[in-house]
């Protein structure tokens, strides 16, 4: 167990990604444009929270868009993904268009789930996205499910199961973890465990939380092999997540990776306290945005010049204002739509 | 003496009262206590008391309400929050296998000292895994208390009875009225478990339920005076287990119609439990049958508009007391 203070007071832990990864300028440049999006999304909606037009809870992903980037840039059709409730960006980096996710932000029927779930239960399962969950834990045991199924039906999909530093104290953490390490033994688990580690499980911090703070190796007691990464650094994640995927894929077992990141904006767009940590904490981790990082070495190696990140924040920034439009034009879902869907097998036919 | 105070206020003061008095007090739960408690009842407290009174806990539902029925079998007092009662289904299996039935199963060699708190119920568009109401569920179990207080008045009083209480008391809070005021009483104004009060007054038809659903009767008593002229009396049952069957009967005799509501699923719900009771006691009494007003039977939806049509509306009372009155067909 590295001793605490080696334990990411900035990120710097684990797999560095320089020149790891055949990324191609233009793959870069995309993926660049695609975190630079979901931080535009994830600002209109806090706004637009704010104002009253979303309702419930909503919890944003600012500061930890390299994650969900690098991991689901090594996703190939057919394969599964599931998360908690921090999950706009799982659904915008798997397909579902701005306008889809804003509107069931907006609780209206053209949103992804017809306006039944809101912001935590984001699901496209045409596209992959098996689902957002509520709470803490409970969609663990679940993805080690999913893996197991994919395997049963002789597929070579995996599972992308990503899931925070505040639910590896759950029990049902370490009971699914558990199962995945013995299916692992007969290569029925391909699940990747991917520990998004923010360094609060709300306004706890790991150390006040957690025993033991070297999440990755709690691993180890279920014979799950694993990793750290830095997840705030696109490039180490991408080298991370293509190895760590095609690992998966090809031996059926399950694998962990923790990626130490850090959630700049509050828990929930409602918490403006945050007593839990400082400033200055909050702004030594700024430094590290993980766009900001990417920017800069786009710029430094002169694959594109400050016009082109300009235009990319402004198509960014005009994507999203089309998904708030459509999100308020779009209707609330119609009355009957309360009865719908409580059972299966009623209303089809 | 009486004070204006909100409803979290007055469920503060009761912990804080009873923990300046009594050592064996101590409270556990997620974000209590460095964060200020998710809804601010636990706020300043970890200051005063100190991290081994004030258990900042870890996401572990199950295991540190374990934890709190083995510190309760030793003889001390913990209170348990529950961010809400949703969360409790993780915590289900402490609270029903050992805090409902180890004294029970210990030929009453031990008891069980526990409060576990927290906001019931829904309302703020949380959509379905955020939005339960968990009385009849918890009400299931023998060796549990179950209360659900109003009135920061009652909160205050019931939460000093709970912490005093040698068993597990669910203390089931309005959740969407913290911020509501209300007198409460100086010092100790303890209200007994299993005594229900008549929030309003009436002769025509009797309205009865439990935590923020009294409010909504309340108002529909107001609509049905300034409508129908119809004079609604409004039980508040405070606490669930134990039940105050007799306050039901005397008021239905009186009135002779009465309604139930709840806002939880109607399917082997409180107010069945209520309308079974009323058959059973006061049937030569009744001059219609009991109305029910309960949730839809769905989980809950997120959708703003959805919602609203998903829960019992002072609407949907009016119109079951009318119903019980013949002025409304059914
Ligand atoms: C079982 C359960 N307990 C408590 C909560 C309230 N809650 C919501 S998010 C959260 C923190 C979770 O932290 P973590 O798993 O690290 O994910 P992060 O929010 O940091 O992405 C808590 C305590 C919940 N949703 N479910």
């Amino acid at each position: 167990m590295p001793a605490k203070d080696e334990r990411s007071e900035n990120g710097e832990v684990g797999a560095r990604g320089e020149g790891a990864v055949a990324t191609t300028p233009e793959n870069l440049a995309e993926l660049y444009q695609k975190m630079v999006l979901i931080r535009a999304f994830e600002d209109a909606c806090q706004r637009a929270f704010r104002q009253g037009k979303i309702g419930g809870y909503l919890h944003v992903y600012t500061g930890e868009e390299a994650v969900a980037t690098g991991f689901l840039d090594a996703y190939r059709e057919g394969d599964r993904v599931i998360t908690a409730y921090r999950d706009h960006p799982h659904a915008l980096l798997l397909g579902a268009s701005p306008g889809e996710v804003m509107a069931e932000l907006y609780g209206r029927r053209t949103g992804l789930v017809k306006g039944k779930g809101g912001s935590m239960h984001l699901f496209d399962v045409e596209r992959g996205l098996m689902g957002g969950y509520g709470i803490v834990g409970g969609h663990i045991p679940v993805g080690v499910g999913l893996a197991y199924a994919l395997r049963y039906q002789n597929t070579d999909h995996i599972v992308q199961l990503f899931l925070g530093d505040g639910a590896i104290n759950q029990g049902a953490f370490h009971e699914a973890a558990n199962l995945a390490g013995l299916w692992g033994r007969d290569e029925m688990c391909p699940c990747l465990f991917i520990v998004e580690n923010n360094q609060y499980g709300m306004g706890t911090s790991v150390e006040r939380a957690t025993a033991m703070t070297d999440l990755a190796a709690k691993f180890d007691a279920y014979a799950i092999e694993h990793e750290k990464v830095d997840g705030m650094d696109l490039l180490a994640v991408l080298e991370c997540a293509h190895r760590a995927a095609e690992r998966v894929r090809e031996s059926g077992r399950p694998y962990a990776v923790e990626a130490i990141t850090y959630r700049i904006a509050p828990h929930g767009a409602a918490d403006f306290l945050e007593k839990y940590r400082t400033k200055e904490e909050v702004e030594k981790w700024r430094e590290r945005d993980p766009i900001g990082i990417v920017e800069k070495r786009l710029l430094d190696s002169g694959d594109i010049d400050e016009e082109r990140i300009e235009e990319i924040k402004q198509e960014a920034k005009r994507e999203v204002e089309e998904a708030v439009r459509f999100a308020e034009e779009s209707e609330e879902p119609p009355a009957e739509e309360l009865y719908t869907d409580v059972y299966a097998g009623e209303g089809e036919e | 003496m009486a004070e204006t105070k909100t409803y979290r206020e007055a469920l503060r003061e009761a912990m804080v009262h009873e923990m300046d008095r009594d050592e064996s007090v101590i409270l556990m739960g997620e974000d209590i206590g460095v964060y200020g408690g998710t809804h601010l009842i636990t706020d300043g407290l970890y200051d005063k008391y100190g991290p081994r009174r004030v258990i900042d806990t870890p996401i572990s539902e199950n295991g540190f309400t374990g934890a709190a029925v083995g510190m309760a079998m030793m003889g001390m007092r913990p209170i348990v929050e529950m961010m809400t009662w949703n969360f409790s289904f993780l915590a289900a299996d402490q609270i029903i296998q050992n805090a409902a039935k180890v004294r029970y199963f210990s030929g009453g060699q031990v008891k069980v000292p526990l409060v576990i708190r927290g906001p019931n119920g829904g309302g703020v568009q949380l959509s379905a895994q955020h939005t339960h109401s968990l009385e009849s569920f918890y009400g299931h179990f023998p060796g549990l208390k179950v209360v659900a207080p109003v009135t920061p008045n009652d909160a205050k009083g019931m939460m000093l009875t709970a912490i005093r209480d040698d068993n597990c008391v669910i203390f089931l809070e309005a959740g969407a009225l913290y911020g509501t005021k209300g007198e409460v009483e100086e010092g100790d104004n303890a209200v007994p478990f299993g005594k229900a009060r008549i929030a309003r007054e009436g002769s025509d038809v009797t309205l009865i339920a439990y935590g923020r659903q009294v409010n909504l009767c309340l108002r529909a008593a107001e609509t049905l005076e300034e409508e129908d002229g119809v004079d609604a009396e409004v039980i508040d049952l405070r606490s669930l287990r134990p039940f105050d069957e007799d306050a039901i009967v005397e008021s239905v005799k009186k009135t002779h119609r009465a309604v139930a509501v709840e806002e939880q699923w109607r399917w082997f719900g409180v107010a069945s439990e209520v309308a079974a009771i009323i058959q059973e006691k006061a049937f030569d009494y009744l001059d219609a049958p009991v109305e029910r007003v309960s949730g839809a039977e769905t989980p809950a939806p997120y959708a703003r508009n959805l919602e609203l049509l998903a829960f019992p509306s002072e609407k949907a009372v009016a119109n079951a007391a009318r119903r019980a009155l013949y002025m409304e067909e059914k």
